[in-house]
């Protein structure tokens, strides 16, 4: 891959370089040499992207490229095949093309599920079932002058009214819509999201930040009861790089960039953020800040909250931002906290001032199988005591698919460690064979680069299984926590089983898939990944059945010990659980914040309080 | 009312049929929870003297002692190696042998309910299992592992009194067949509690066996329930509400003897005698006991309760999410009135599945009977009487219906010709066993009396479960002024809280109890019940009559301890004086005939009405040099007294027998 990418004039082009060819290693199909992530500006302007490019990843009409019920881009999907054989369609991916057999069979093994039994969506969106925007003329006309592009459009307004929960994306499959924005905005910098919201203040209008849409909190969701106009702020058009700092690794970038843009341009420059959270092909930087995301790879780079130097968010009492870029502060709680997981209710976050590093020179992936999860889990913490900031984005996965026979391991009880080692190339060999040293500690035995690689593919089409799943009677979904090491094996088990159970007594037919996976590990703890599917033929409302289970799951999570989100944020799925999260003082702090930033309650999406 | 029980299967039935020894070199290959992963005993040790929360406890008590951390891990190690089981199945098989032979000489039956034996495997494969048997005699323990190894279901670990050490050999046989012992009294000894509960937990956390104990913590020489103790529950509870294991069944399993082997060695020892230390030789000596039928055996085991639904909504489980969970805590308030509620419920389960014999019936009627000679055929009428009634208060009552009446009722006096003696089918008035002698003087002849009597009323006490609600009913009433609604569960409430040492009430659930005795009473058509009133029915005085007169021995027995306090107390009056005192001063009053029932002479109403007294703050401790004083607060007895006493209690008696 690497190779065919002509040798730069300088190291820093080389390093780009390299840095492309593992992001395409994740992405992208290894025979296709070329850059495909943007894979927009590929189709769209049938050229290669170019290392300047001021292409626009994500177009206003996201519909073109993006399913508007679904995961991802219009042409990649799973599907079975005339044969039976399940596919990956489209270019995009290393996947695409790929036929993978085996997973017929876990399908059907796992579900219960059958070819037979097809539950198709709703082909094309149906203009007359939303409802016709409730219009602020004199909002509209204001607006006009300003010269800010807008849209009234039912597509565009029903694409901008969910995120990704399994109740969202079902009810669209369904064609059922609910509350939709009367408006969508596109914003195309700082200023503009200033006029808008002065606007919006003066005429009484609801807004509601728009960055990635790949939300799985209903945060996204219109308040119902809202009966102002509700415009959606789409910060797409917002995506570019202001300036790059090298002599303090800092870069300026508008809030609206999704993070394989970010990563790509800060490539084209040597640099890179190391942010890569599962959602980064469409997920924005606003987005991040608004919800405190974390990637995969924050045991060396950080979380968002780590990364971020400056922020800049307009509110309805105006901007609001640090005088400086001081690396840390004594300056009072740090105000960016307020920002950091303000999900859209206090403002527009614009534009930020990130840290950037120099883009590894070396890179590895591996992947070791340890006979049990409670034997890899005892490994991740053992290799987090010994040698902090190893390795990023180790993912534990019992039962995973794509591994099946092991020698000697019981199959339905191994488990995978899948490994990203990168650095200078001495350090990630030297590191590497200290971790496969202690996991041998732990009965783990290497199981190769391809499988680690392989992890790492999944984790970027994992989401659009859930669609085939859905065509098939099967929904699921993921949730995370985050708890100490000393529960992390007690709150599996737990939450495992109590899914099972809370399944059984509503009449789930089939016995769901419930599994789980540690995805982050931090000193005091580590953030578990919770997988939870079933079949649901023969249930009359199996969205309700789901939302009950998932609703027993979190109270079990809570009372084992776990937090209410270790990054997926709270939204208004999570709302009920803040306040015993929070103390009611905690609830009370964060209220008299909002109160005076936002008291006509503009930022109305009516998340987290 | 009428719950729906299982049927019973005798297992001496095959014993009696085919080879014991085969039986006992069976093939043995019980189902066992899913999660374990076996392990040795050693191994087992090692997990306990190794896991955090002894390791915290140890370099706690180091640091206050000024001890090496390891001399107290020594010791620690030394607690463990004298408490710990070490369970083989070739002392398990001897045992089997053994015990097989034994039942089949002393008992005619020993019948298990055989769906509870299949919802008990089934929960072991599930989750951790604490079994929880009543316990009534030194049988019980031998015996459920001599069930649980017929029915190839996984042997118990078992929570043994170190008393049972005193017997050299048998106490490692116990220990062999998989009991451990842990001593009776280790109150501050912090290293022995996180031993013993560490030890517990991780047998229980591991799924290694099912963990035994008594909720009532000793046996019961009265056949009453006794007050759960609440130690042991709290560490089987504890991994559930921390967390470490999804959920815990509890299975109450209710043993019922027809005739209890330690019969009138409990009334001795409740009479003062004491008893005798449990030694080998001791055991030995039982063996006249051998040769003495004991009728049969009933073996309930109940629905698993699950622990997790039992605590759902009652415990906040996140209260245990700020500190880690291997250092020790007292239970906070609610864990604490939880585990206590759960307890008394586990006994009430424990109480509804015990199975009553026609003579638990008889020696009620029996012990009520002070006037006449009752003839068979009277007796026998009576005792259908109360079957009816017993069978519409939900009773699991044991009642040959295909056997005529009069002979159900003979055979069971034979079977009790012990304690009943019938001369030309007149049975006389009162009990009186073989161990009167007309010859004796007066005061021996009471206690010999009182023997008799005890014996007697531990069989009624078995009943007392089914009757208890109504019964604290129908005598609310009459001690009550009026028949108002409001005055009536005053009294009813009054006589709850007095009692509630004595029997098992759930605390703070007073109005269901009165809600429960109306809904029977009126339901059985003896009182009706109007928004104001309570009132008795003609048909009902029956009832009624029988009703208070159970209680009336207890009525009485506090009441004339009150009236000891009052007039007889001296200043002096320590906790260790208190029940010769009390005894010498009953004595008196029962041969001047001012006191009419012998069996307030059972220690065990009098501790009971001593605790509920210092309860109520009606007697004080004060706690001395070497001996704790009590203090009475004499205008508070005496309003007691007057309470329990309000109109004479006899009166009714006269009403039903003329
Ligand atoms: C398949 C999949 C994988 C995921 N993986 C991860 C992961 O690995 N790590 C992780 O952290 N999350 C993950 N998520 C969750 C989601 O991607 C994150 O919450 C992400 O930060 C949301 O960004 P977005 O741009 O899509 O925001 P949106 O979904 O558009 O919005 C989310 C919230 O932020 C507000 N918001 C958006 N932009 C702004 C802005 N500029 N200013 C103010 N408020 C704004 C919105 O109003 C809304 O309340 C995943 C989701 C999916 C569906």
């Amino acid at each position: 891959m690497a190779s065919n990418s002509s040798g730069g004039s300088s190291d820093r082009q080389r390093i780009a370089q390299q840095r492309l060819s593992i992001i395409a290693g994740h992405l992208q199909r290894p025979e296709d040499g070329e850059w495909a992530i943007g894979a927009e500006e590929c189709k769209a302007q049938g050229s290669k992207p170019n290392v300047s490019s001021k292409g626009r990843t994500v177009p206003r009409r996201r519909q073109e490229i993006m399913k508007w019920n679904g995961w991802g881009y219009v042409d990649s999907k799973f599907q079975f095949n005339k044969k039976g054989q399940a596919e990956f369609t489209g270019k995009r991916y290393r996947l695409s093309g790929m036929v993978m057999p085996a997973l017929k069979e876990w399908f059907e093994s796992t579900f219960g599920a059958s070819l037979q039994h097809k539950t198709p969506a709703s082909a094309i969106p149906n203009s007359s079932a939303v409802q016709p925007p409730i219009l602020n003329e004199a909002f509209v006309e204001d607006l006009k002058s300003t010269g800010i592009p807008f849209s009234q459009d039912a597509e565009d307004r029903v694409f901008r009214a969910h995120g990704h929960c399994l109740h969202e994306i079902f009810a669209l499959r369904e064609g059922k819509v609910g509350r939709v924005p009367d408006m969508v905005v596109w914003p195309s910098n700082h200023n503009d999201v200033v006029k808008i919201v002065e606007l919006a203040c003066k005429h009484n209008v609801c807004l509601i930040p728009y960055g990635g849409g790949t939300s799985v909190s209903s945060a996204l969701e219109c308040p119902p009861e809202e009966t102002r106009t509700i415009v959606s702020v789409d910060t797409s058009q917002m995506n570019r790089i202001l300036w790059i700092d090298e002599k303090n690794l800092t870069a300026h970038v508008e809030a609206g960039i999704v993070g394989q843009e970010l990563e790509r341009l800060l490539n084209e420059s040597g640099y890179c953020t190391g942010h890569e959270p599962d959602s980064m092909e469409f997920s924005s930087l606003g987005g991040w800040v608004a919800t405190r995301a974390s990637g995969m790879k924050k045991n060396i780079y950080g979380n968002i909250e780590d990364l971020v130097v400056h922020i800049r968010m307009v509110t309805p009492q105006g901007v609001i931002e640090k005088s400086c870029q001081g690396p840390r502060m004594s300056t009072g709680p740090d105000i960016h906290h307020f920002i950091l997981g303000s999900e859209g209710t206090l403002g527009v976050v614009t534009e930020v001032t990130m840290k950037i590093r120099p883009m590894p020179e070396y890179q590895k992936y591996g992947s070791v199988v340890f006979p049990n999860f409670e034997q890899g889990v005892a490994c991740l913490r053992e290799v987090l005591t010994l040698i902090t900031n190893v390795f990023a984005g180790h993912a534990l996965k019992p039962q995973k698919f794509y591994i099946t026979k092991f020698k000697g391991f019981d199959p339905n009880r191994l488990c995978v460690a899948t490994l990203l080692f990168e650095g200078d190339r001495e350090r990630v060999l030297q590191h590497e064979k200290q971790v496969y040293d202690i996991a041998a500690k732990f009965g783990g035995l290497a199981a190769g680069e391809d499988n680690g690689q392989r992890g790492y593919m999944l984790t970027f089409v994992i989401a659009y299984l859930r669609d085939l799943g859905m065509d098939y009677y099967v929904i699921g979904e993921s949730f995370e926590t985050s708890v100490p090491w000393d529960r992390v094996l007690d709150i599996c088990r737990n939450v495992k089983e109590r899914i099972i159970r809370e399944c059984k007594e509503r009449g789930v037919q089939f016995p769901p898939l419930s599994t789980c996976r540690v995805t982050q590990t931090y000193d005091a703890g580590a953030c578990v990944y919770f997988y939870f599917a079933f079949n649901y033929r023969g249930l009359s409302d199996p969205v309700h059945v789901y939302e009950q289970v998932e609703h027993a799951a979190r109270d079990e999570i809570l009372a084992n010990g776990g937090s209410l989100s270790h990054h997926h944020g709270v939204g208004k799925l999570r709302k009920e659980w803040m306040r015993e999260t929070v103390s009611r003082v905690g609830m009370g702090m964060l209220k008299s914040v909002k109160d005076y930033v936002d008291p006509g309650n503009i930022f109305g999406n009516r998340n987290l309080l | 009312m009428l719950k729906k029980r299982d049927d019973f299967e005798d297992i001496l039935e095959e014993r009696r049929n085919c080879s014991d020894l085969r039986y006992a070199l069976k093939c043995y290959t019980p189902v066992v929870y899913k999660g374990l992963t076996p392990c040795k005993a050693g191994v087992l040790k090692n997990m306990v003297l190794q896991s955090d929360q002894l390791h915290y406890v140890i370099n706690q008590v180091s640091k206050e002692t000024g001890k090496a951390p390891e001399d107290v891990q020594e010791e620690a190690s030394a607690i463990l190696e004298e408490m710990a089981h070490r369970m083989q199945l070739s002392t398990v098989r001897f045992f089997a042998f053994t015990l097989c032979k034994v039942f089949k000489t002393l008992f005619r039956s020993i019948c298990v309910n055989e769906e509870g034996i299949q919802r008990l495997q089934q929960a072991i494969q599930e989750h951790p299992v604490v079994l929880l048997p009543s316990h009534r005699s030194y049988m019980d323990f031998l015996l459920m592992s001599y069930i649980l190894f017929t029915y190839d279901l996984a042997l118990p670990v078992i929570a043994a009194g170190m008393d049972f050490m005193g017997m050299k050999i048998v106490g490692e046989m116990l220990r062999m067949s998989g009991a451990f012992f842990i001593r009776r009294s280790f109150g501050g000894d912090k290293l022995y509690w996180a031993v013993f509960s560490e030890y517990v937990k991780t047998i229980l956390k591991n799924g290694l066996a099912p963990v035994e104990f008594f909720l009532e913590g000793t046996r019961s020489r009265t056949a009453k329930s006794l007050t759960p103790k609440l130690g042991l529950l709290n560490i089987v509870m504890d991994p559930f509400l921390k967390g470490e294991v999804f959920d815990i069944n509890v299975v109450p399993v209710s043993i019922s003897y027809e005739r209890i082997l330690e019969e009138t060695l409990y009334a001795r020892e409740l009479l003062g005698v004491p008893k005798p230390k449990e030694s080998t030789s001791g055991l030995f000596k039982a063996r006249r006991v051998l040769s003495e039928d004991y009728g049969s055996i009933h073996v309930y085991f109940g629905q698993p309760v699950s622990v997790r639904s039992l605590a759902e909504g009652r415990v906040n489980r996140c209260q245990f999410n700020l500190t880690p969970r291997h250092i020790p805590k007292r239970p906070s308030d609610d864990v604490h009135s939880f585990v206590n509620a759960a307890a008394y419920r586990l006994v009430r389960a424990q109480e509804e599945n015990m199975v009553l014999k026609p003579w638990v019936l008889l020696a009620s009627l029996l012990l009520q009977n002070h006037h006449q000679d009752l003839d068979q055929d009277r007796l026998t009428e009576e005792a259908l009487w109360l079957r009816d009634v017993c069978r519409q208060y939900g009773a699991f009552l044991h009642w040959p219906d295909h056997v005529p009446p009069s002979e159900v009722v003979s055979s069971s006096l034979d079977l009790h010709r012990g304690l009943v003696r019938i001369s030309e089918g007149r049975v006389p008035a009162g009990p009186s066993g073989p161990g009167v002698h007309p010859g004796a003087g007066p005061e021996e002849q009471l206690l010999n009396q009182a023997v008799v009597v005890l014996s007697c009323a531990s069989y009624r006490n078995q009943a007392l479960h089914v009757f208890l609600r109504p019964a604290l009913l129908a005598s609310a009433m009459h001690i009550a002024t009026s028949s108002n609604k409001q005055e009536v569960f005053n009294s009813f409430s009054f006589l709850r809280n007095m009692f509630s040492n004595e029997f098992i009430l759930c605390p703070g659930a007073t109005m269901q109890d009165f809600e429960e005795a109306c809904f029977l009473l009126v339901k059985t058509g003896v009182l009706q019940i109007t928004e104001q009133e309570v009132l008795s029915t003609h048909r009902g005085h029956r009832t009624l009559a029988f009703l208070t007169r159970m209680m009336d021995p207890f009525l009485q027995g506090y009441q004339v301890i009150c009236m000891f306090l009052c007039e007889e107390a001296s200043e002096a009056l320590t906790e260790k004086t208190f029940i010769p005192a009390v005894r010498g001063f009953m004595v008196k009053q029962l041969l001047s005939g001012r006191l009419r029932y012998t069996e307030v002479l059972s220690s065990d109403l009098q501790k009971n009405a001593l605790a509920a007294l210092l309860r109520l703050g009606a007697v004080l401790k004060t706690k001395g040099a070497d001996q704790t004083t009590l203090k009475v607060n004499r205008v508070m007895v005496n309003s007691l007294e007057d309470t329990l006493g309000k109109k004479p209690l006899q009166h009714l008696w006269f009403e039903f027998s003329s």
